[in-house]
């Protein structure tokens, strides 16, 4: 019986050990390789980097479904929006002549932008889905120009990692990783289904992400920062989503 | 093998033949303690237990968010159902007919169902493999050729039917129809739950879009869990009163702490050998 127990008890030992410094050298290479996601901490922290690590891995490059033209549904459900704040109805009155989208952070040229300089980009169209996270869904043509051009354009300086963008709506604001903000789908939005995109779905400027749930497509977009760090940002938890205990990454 | 049911050395008599007076029969009062479910069993299935609830809840919660349901690619609040479910809803722009909302609880539940799901799926790959080179599986859970005939699966319904207890032989070992469940629970339903569920996933269809493609949609795909979720339900249901039926305090004790006090083994040797033998017992169901 005792023999038995001490091999027992030293296998175990060796196990554990194993097991312990294991965990050890694969949180150091997540966190090498930008796999631990801002939310980490708190009791669903397990989960959620087991999510994102494992969604990064399997989806850097993959690109969302894209549709036929005849699958574009016929009544997309725009969801629920604030009252426009006095400043919207404002650049709303003049055709949103007045609206801009700066750019700012760690990049080599900060800019703003308005509509028509963004428009004068090569357009991109995509007939992807948006899904949300309470469980409905449309598919629509969205027309915009890709991120990665922007982020081009103002020149991104090498050790970013987060883009961060914030609505006009006051509390709105997310981020993601460099992978989705240079990703070819990530459109910063102006226009759906053949025209410009309408106030209800986001308009005149929404980011699109077709890999992640609705939360994160931020409607009336004004503002983007690149960063290194999302400690800076609110709680540090990159997003208004996760303030709201919303997981920060949303691919699921 | 260290997995199968055997009587352990642990095994004790209770009470002394010698002490009792010659007019009283010499029955016995004996219990064995045997083992029953292995370690591995027990652990997993206690982590898949709680796993299980924490599906269930959180799952429940996201419904209340949109209890709609669709086929196909796409379905919102503007389109026709397949169904609803007639409750309220955590959301004030679906049309449930209730005047009222329910507080939004997706936060949380989100958080709890994909951390939930990736312990039950870690806790399934490891019991799945164990299982299939521990003898396990060809042993204790697939049936074998003459338990598959129409005479022994009828022997097992009709038993069920007349409400047997279940016999003694089956607290040692699954019947076929048991094993034709938890084959079916562990190699369709699961593995269905976990593929509906990624399949609802932007990002992982993005990389395997063949998950959704299959199914004929992503709102296909959710209507599917729903039901695949159901019949897990269905399939609780019926275990939590099947282990009832066969004793709930032995079956909890077996599965908590791995053994069984029992003996009728040795009980049905003392009925046919009579009253009077050193060998007979009765046996104290615990």
């Amino acid at each position: 019986m005792s023999k038995i127990s001490r091999r027992k008890l030293i296998t175990t030992g060796i196990a554990a050990t194993a097991g312990a410094a294991g965990l050890g050298v694969a949180a150091r290479l997540a966190q090498k390789y930008g796999l631990v996601p801002p939310d980490h901490g708190g009791i669903y922290g397990l989960g959620e980097t087991l999510t994102y690590a494992s969604q990064r891995l399997l989806t850097r490059h993959s690109l969302a479904r894209e549709f036929s033209r005849s699958q574009i549904s016929d009544r997309p459900f725009p969801n629920e929006v604030e009252t426009p704040s006095d400043e919207f109805k404002r650049l709303q009155s003049g055709r949103f002549a007045d609206w801009r989208f700066s750019v700012n952070g760690m990049v080599a040229r900060p800019a703003s932008f308005s509509l028509d300089q963004l428009k004068s980009y090569p357009s991109h169209t995509q007939i992807t889905m948006l899904q949300c996270e309470e469980g409905w869904s449309y598919i629509a043509e969205w027309i915009g120009v890709p991120l990665s051009h922007v982020l081009d354009v103002v020149g991104v300086l090498p050790q970013a990692r987060y883009v961060v963008y914030f609505s006009i709506e006051p509390d709105t604001w997310e981020s993601i990783d460099m992978a989705d903000a240079l990703h070819p789908q990530t459109f910063l939005t102006y226009g759906m289904n053949g025209g410009d995109l309408p106030v209800g779905h986001g308009g005149p400027l929404r980011l699109r992400l077709p890999r992640q749930v609705g939360y994160k497509n931020v409607k009336f977009l004004t503002h983007l920062t690149v960063t290194d760090s999302l400690k800076g940002f609110g709680k540090g938890l990159g997003g208004a989503s996760p303030e709201g205990g919303y997981a920060w990454y949303a691919g699921i | 093998m260290w997995y199968h049911s055997r009587v352990s050395d642990s095994a004790y008599i209770a009470g002394g033949a010698s002490a009792l007076p010659a007019a009283v029969p010499t029955v016995i009062p004996t219990k064995t303690v045997t083992s029953r479910h292995s370690v591995l069993v027990r652990v997993t299935h206690w982590i898949t237990t709680l796993c299980f609830f924490a599906l269930l809840v959180s799952g429940a919660e996201i419904v209340i968010s949109h209890p709609r349901f669709y086929w196909g690619e796409t379905g919102n609040d503007l389109t026709p159902t397949l169904f609803k479910l007639p409750i309220p809803a955590s959301r004030n722009l679906v049309p449930t007919g209730y005047k009222f909302t329910l507080p939004d609880a997706n936060g949380w539940s989100r958080y709890l169902h994909f951390q939930a799901a990736w312990v039950v799926i870690l806790t399934g790959l490891l019991y799945v493999i164990s299982i299939l080179f521990n003898g396990y599986l060809r042993n204790d859970l697939l049936p074998s050729k003459s338990d598959l005939s129409w005479r022994a699966v009828s022997t097992v319904i009709s038993g069920h039917l007349r409400f047997h207890r279940p016999s003694e032989a089956e607290a040692w070992s699954y019947n076929v129809l048991q094993r034709l469940s938890y084959l079916f629970v562990i190699f369709v339903l699961f593995p269905l739950v976990i593929w509906t569920g990624l399949a609802m996933s932007p990002a992982f269809v993005s990389a395997v879009p063949a998950a959704v493609n299959l199914l004929g949609g992503q709102q296909s795909a959710r209507t599917l869990h729903f039901f695949v979720s159901l019949a897990l339900v269905l399939f609780l249901l019926v275990h939590i009163v099947m282990v009832w039926r066969a004793g709930f305090r032995s079956r909890m004790r077996a599965m908590i702490t791995g053994t069984m006090i029992t003996g009728t083994m040795i009980a049905g040797r003392a009925t046919t050998l009579g009253e009077g033998t050193t060998a007979s017992a009765t046996m104290e169901r615990t």
